[in-house]
């Protein structure tokens, strides 16, 4: 039973949500079983906010076990030490730091900046999965701009 | 045919509505249910935002009365508020499908207690369903029509935050029986709780909870996996899904309709296992019920009662493992937004050092620094009838630094019976109420309300004006402020008030930053 564990953190108004809506539904036109998992209501005013997407052949609870996430992705650094003990021992951080955040033509596109860095270990995916669900989940208008920020950040990463 | 969707627990709550061709949906918004009404109206069904949970539950039994297919959506405490309703038409039954969509919230995400409400099927004596993800909470949701209009009773489907929130995978059902046709017939012996009736009505409704269990021994809701036969689990829920990571090796009996129980199912599982473990989040109800029939099971440790239950935490049950847990980082706490018009109205009631109950909704964030600016929370609507009775009790010096603040969807829930307390039973040093009126219900995503103007679906509505209504209700000064760009009239007004035996009312009236925007969004759409 191989589960794979990502969590999105940030701030209210990041992002966040966004983000593993677009991952949640890349993974679900994969044909994986799927868990998408937060929590909305007062958490969302201007305070953390985190999301959980488990994804394999099939998965169970929606939350991911305390120490057992593969990747997380943090939209601000201060959320870093609030989440760091969820990701497991050899998993991958992934934060501002790791993509060319001066390239952004909109600051608001960090979310899907990092979601490009992501792209490039969840390997199983192509592009086009990924351009296809950006498509879906954005404005036609906003669609170029975020495009770029996650080709920016799927090139930013050598791996 | 059958579709797949990836969806959250209320958006699948929504479409089996829409499927099984709910007739109306009627709700009060609240974290966790929210959504679900919403997600309705965009599927082309029909749903509206009553002004509070007693009222939507009503019209719910109203449209049943018309053997309509109705669901009443509300948080956990909205129960408390329909509680009226919810036991007395559990002796009457209903004609048509009427669903009670209670959506708890243990660990309290966003909310004042965590009350599990499975306590209110068995104590108003009406079945209740527990779906553990979108799947269920689609299919339980057509099931609990077909469930209610067999047995002739309201069903309680019981989601809990996770549940609600969180994604899965739906297939949805293309055979789901017809909705009845809409009919009334006149049922008085039925319908009309007079004693002589009613008594007659609650054996009615002690029989139909015994068919029903009857029924469960041997439902589709029980499902028993056999596996080690050194471990049972029982489980029901979200409960469920963290016991399959936790313990994959275990037997496993799943419980969907967790009230009246399957109480010889139980038996004969926990016989065919040399260890048998009920997990369940919140209260230790389906534990204790086993006890109760002398079914050799253990409960979680008390510790366990507090919070939601996770993988982690299922591993400790079942590892009958007490040490203190780790505690998780905290994270940033939510605050009222930048620009959010609450902020001037707390910074005067802060330096002004009064005595503050509060109310349900954004504001009641202004507990928290920079203002510390509230003294008391207790339930929607509590800020005006808790600041009376301090009025009353308090020597007057005290007395007259009492200040109750309320939004304005709070005040349209149960706020505006609290005036008429305030009217009706005047303090002798009078009494000085606060509307922070910024036009929506913003805690719980900006829905509509009575005072807005527009419907659940943005359509346009009467509106009905808070300064009219207690002009009429004879509340002695109302006045409408801006307290961001008159802060300094609002401070004098506010002083002004406390000093006198009047009973006041100021509405501090500036709209929600983010409804703002929201409205701004649907008026773009409009042109297009």
């Amino acid at each position: 039973m191989n589960v794979t564990n990502v969590i999105f953190a940030g701030l209210g108004g990041q992002g966040v949500l966004k983000g593993t809506d677009i991952l949640g539904e890349v993974l679900f036109e994969k044909g994986f079983d799927v868990k998408k998992s937060e929590v909305h209501g007062m958490s969302q005013r201007g305070g953390s906010v985190s999301s959980e997407v488990r994804y394999g052949e099939k998965v169970f609870s929606p939350m991911i076990p305390h120490g057992e996430a593969d990747y997380l992705i943090v939209l601000d650094e201060t959320q870093v030490e609030v989440n760091i003990s969820k990701l497991k021992k050899d998993g991958i951080l992934i934060s501002p730091k790791d993509v060319p955040t001066d390239k952004l033509a909109n600051p608001k596109a960090l979310n899907i900046m990092l979601l490009g860095a992501l792209s490039v270990y969840l390997q199983e995916i192509e592009l086009d999965a990924f351009l296809n669900a950006l498509k879906m989940f954005l404005p036609e208008k906003l669609y170029a701009m975020n495009e770029e920020a996650f080709l920016l950040g799927r090139n930013s990463v050598n791996k | 045919m059958a579709k797949k969707f990836l969806l959250s627990g209320n958006e699948a709550i929504a479409m089996a509505a829409r499927d099984c061709r709910v007739s109306l949906g009627v709700g009060y918004p609240g974290t966790p249910s929210s959504e679900i009404l919403d997600e309705f109206s965009k599927l082309g069904g029909k749903a509206q935002w009553a002004p509070n949970e007693k009222v939507s539950l009503e019209v719910a039994i109203g449209g049943s009365f018309a053997q309509g297919r109705c669901m009443a959506t509300m948080k956990h405490v909205g129960v408390n508020v329909a509680a009226d309703p919810l036991f007395t038409i559990a002796y009457s039954g209903t004609p048509g499908g009427l669903v009670l969509i209670s959506a708890d919230d243990p660990g309290m995400a966003s909310s004042q207690n965590e009350q599990d409400n499975r306590r209110y099927a068995i104590s108003a004596g009406v079945p209740l369903l527990e779906p553990s993800d979108s799947q269920e909470a689609y299919d339980f949701t057509i099931k609990a029509f077909e469930l209610s209009e067999k047995y002739k009773t309201l069903v309680i489907l019981r989601m809990t935050t996770r549940v609600c929130h969180s994604k899965s995978i739906v297939v949805t059902n293309d055979n789901i029986a017809p909705a009845p046709a809409i009919s009334y017939t006149k049922d008085v012996k039925s319908n009309v709780m007079i004693p002589a009736y009613a008594r007659l009505a609650h054996k009615r409704m002690r029989q139909r909870l015994a068919d029903i269990a009857a029924f469960n021994e041997s439902s589709e809701f029980v499902k028993e996996e056999i596996n080690s036969t050194e471990l049972g689990v029982i489980s029901s829920g979200i409960s469920y899904m963290h016991v399959k990571d936790a313990a994959p090796e275990a037997s496993v009996l799943k419980i969907g309709l967790s009230y009246p129980l399957p109480i010889e199912r139980i038996r004969a599982f926990a016989a065919k296992v040399k260890r048998c473990v009920v997990v369940e989040e919140g209260d230790p109800i389906v534990a204790e019920a086993c006890l109760a029939a002398g079914i050799k099971v253990e409960g979680k440790n008390e510790m366990y009662r507090f919070g939601e239950l996770n993988v982690g935490r299922v591993r400790r049950i079942l590892a009958n493992d007490t040490t203190p847990e780790e505690a998780i980082p905290s994270g940033k706490p939510p605050q009222l937004c930048p620009g959010c018009p609450h902020r001037k109205s707390y910074e005067v009631l802060r330096d002004l050092n009064l005595i503050v109950t509060g109310d349900i909704g954004c504001y009641t964030l202004g507990v928290l620094p920079p203002f510390e600016a509230i003294d008391s929370c207790v339930c929607m609507g509590a800020s005006i009838t808790t600041g009376l009775g301090l009025r009353h009790v308090l020597p007057e010096k005290d007395a007259k630094r009492v200040v109750s603040v309320i939004g304005d969807s709070t005040f349209w829930h149960t706020g505006i019976n609290g005036i008429v307390e305030m009217v009706y039973n005047r303090p002798a040093t009078g009494h000085v109420v606060v509307i922070l009126d910024n036009g929506t219900t913003a805690m719980t995503g900006l829905q509509e309300h009575a005072g807005t103007g527009r419907h659940l679906d943005n359509s346009a509505s009467d509106k009905l004006v808070i300064e009219d209504v207690l002009k009429a209700m004879k509340v002695d000064n109302v006045d409408i402020v801006d307290t961001t760009l008159e802060n300094e009239r609002y401070k004098a007004l506010l002083q002004e008030r406390l000093a006198s035996n009047d009973i006041s009312v100021i509405i501090a009236r500036r709209p929600c930053i983010l409804g703002v925007a929201k409205l701004a969004k649907a008026a773009k759409k409009e042109v297009k």
